[in-house]
């Protein structure tokens, strides 16, 4: 009888071809996924240039140009052409141009590369995203993800895990951002260093895959390697259609060892803002001094899905962007572009004074499509506040839930959804 | 391997958007990236750090995105080792990929200030602070993360595993 596992522990056992893996365990595993980006693709085919002339499988890789694009400059451009070029000579299946693309963490569950019981490995950080379906998934860098594409495995140590266990159900206006960021502001930003962050509990139930698609992606933020939700119902019914394949969801074994459970009862959850310079600095919204804004960005991989959408379109409807704020919304992908389009958002985002793009990660990481001045402060979606990530190093971001910034966007201060409604 | 270097200090959760930020990385060139090194927390770090220097900084080092471009840029700077009381996942093992050597120390308050000057001997397993003649010891790196420093880095030891695979299918 192998020893109680945790969920993580479970997946790489099966992936390792071990009956059991323990914590600080040093593994080799077979992936089921290999992602990239149009940052760190480019410096990945470079080196994987150097071991092999052909990729471990053409179906198992996933390029997305989703940063600088659409092409922001020249040397953007350049870019993005090598991760195109490299993606028709080996005909990679999952290769999504621009026009079909969307941000990677939006796209590839939409798309249903991303299954229970899957190992994905992704040169970006918030890979950790598909641990909502009860996926592992972890970001890595160009090296591992070059190496990845030559072998299909990649090393791991084996991680502690976590129990984040949520109790009760979140109230109106409060969603998937205010329950990440409560827990990094318990925990801090180094609180699950090398650790997995396994969510649990009767709360998560009642959590829509959007939200757990949120908070799995910003368990980086508290510096875990991967965050992970149980598969239940709301998964199956989010993967029907979408994902086709045969997967072998896992469940944690009751007796499985956590190295602290951390209790966050979703029910007493209030909107909640991540100050400037660190996800860790969380205040509750109303306790705020009043803090003027020069821009609201909703959208990236944290919150970039049409239930996000909706929230920002309840709060915009009929009312209008403040004069002195910069609304920018960016739906995660084309499908959500066109969910947004057709349940008339985009007509309420243009009427409200907001500004809709494509998708693109853009302003996130101070690319491009919305970059701020010294002096400047956004409210975003987003999941980074560090100095100078969104633009000018003397600028700040106040990360926050798609209602905050959509109030926030209205009044031209940080702002709760019920200043508006 | 042994080297000794002048200290550049940090403090704690340095990101890799201060390492290297995004608006540079519109190119892979690490040392087009190593002029904008550090830049956001220290704008003299790029003109006045020298081959052989070592940053030594507090908790959770390299913190923030995957991009391996942060230890990438560190690298071409001439920075020959990083020292930390402990480093983000994703950039301890990007170092290691690259050939970059880390030193964690585990948490607790480093004497080493800016300006010192740090003896390491990586094989010995042991560091000096010349100014103050205080010892470390280096914790050794576990299994075959080890045999992937030796290789100079994760490409040369992939390249050996390909070898001994195709060793094996024929």
């Amino acid at each position: 009888m192998a020893r109680p596992m945790t969920m993580t522990e479970k997946i790489f056992a099966a992936h390792a071809g071990l009956d059991e893996v323990s914590p600080g365990q040093l593994i080799r595993a077979r992936l089921d996924l290999v992602l990239g980006n149009d940052i760190t693709a480019p410096p990945a085919i470079k080196e994987f240039e150097q071991m092999s002339d052909k990729v471990f499988d053409k179906d198992k890789i996933a390029l997305i140009p989703d940063h600088f694009a659409p092409n922001k400059d020249i040397k953007s451009a350049e870019m993005a052409k090598s991760m195109r070029e490299f993606a028709k000579k080996h005909e990679i299946t999952h290769y999504f141009e621009v026009g079909r693309m969307g941000i990677e963490h939006v796209l590839l569950p939409e798309q249903g590369l991303v299954a229970p019981g899957e190992v994905i490995i992704g040169a970006d950080s918030h890979t950790c995203t598909y641990g909502a379906v009860g996926a592992f998934a972890t970001g890595v860098g160009s090296t591992d993800m070059a190496c990845a594409m030559a072998t299909g495995e990649t090393w791991f140590k084996v991680p502690a895990s976590i129990k984040v266990e949520l109790i009760g159900k979140l109230n109106k206006w409060v969603s998937g951002k205010d329950v990440i960021l409560k827990l990094i502001g318990m925990i801090g930003v180094d609180g699950a260093r090398y650790q997995s962050l396994e969510f649990a509990g009767e709360g998560v139930a009642a959590l829509s895959m959007a939200d757990r698609l949120t908070i799995a992606n910003m368990a980086i933020e508290a510096g875990a390697k991967n965050g992970i939700f149980p598969v239940d119902a709301v998964t199956e019914r989010y993967l029907a259609g979408r994902v086709t394949r045969k997967y072998t969801p896992v469940t944690a074994d009751p007796e499985a060892e956590y190295v602290r459970t951390v209790v966050i009862n979703l029910s007493q959850l209030t909107p909640v803002v991540a100050l400037p310079h660190l996800p860790e600095n969380v205040r509750p919204v109303n306790e705020l001094e009043p803090t003027p804004i020069h821009q609201a960005v909703i959208g990236s991989c944290t919150n970039g899905r049409i239930e996000d959408l909706a929230q920002a379109a309840a709060l915009l409807n009929g009312r209008r962007v403040h004069d002195d704020v910069r609304a920018i919304i960016i739906p995660g992908s084309q499908e959500v572009y066109l969910e947004a389009v057709k349940l008339g958002y985009v007509e309420i985002f243009i009427n409200a004074g907001a500004v809709v793009s494509t998708p693109t990660c853009g302003p996130c990481l101070g690319g491009h499509m919305g970059i701020l001045a010294k002096g400047e402060r956004a409210v975003a979606t987003t999941n980074r506040n560090f100095r100078g990530r969104m633009g000018h190093v003397d600028s700040e971001v106040y990360l926050a839930s798609p209602a905050v910034a959509a109030a926030s966007a209205v009044l031209g201060r940080v702002a709760g959804p019920e200043e508006v409604i | 391997m042994q080297f000794s270097g002048k200290v550049w200090r940090y403090g704690n959760n340095v990101d890799t958007d201060v390492i290297i930020p995004a608006r540079y990385l519109n190119t892979a060139n690490m040392q087009e990236l190593a002029a904008h090194a550090m830049e956001d927390i220290d704008p003299t770090f790029a003109a006045k750090v020298r081959q052989g220097d070592i940053i030594v900084a507090g908790k959770n080092f390299g913190c923030g995105s995957s991009r391996e471009h942060a230890p990438g840029a560190l690298k071409a700077a001439g920075i020959a080792c990083v020292v930390a009381e402990s480093f983000a996942r994703i950039f301890y093992r990007n170092a290691i990929n690259i050939g970059l050597p880390l030193i964690e120390l585990g948490d607790g308050d480093i004497n080493i200030k800016a300006g010192d000057t740090l003896a390491v001997d990586l094989d010995g397993g042991t560091a000096e602070n010349l100014a103050t003649g205080e010892k470390f010891t280096i914790p050794a790196l576990p299994g075959f993360i080890q045999d992937i420093a030796q290789a100079g880095g994760l490409v040369s030891y992939t390249r050996q595993v390909l070898a001994a695979k195709e060793g094996d299918y024929e």
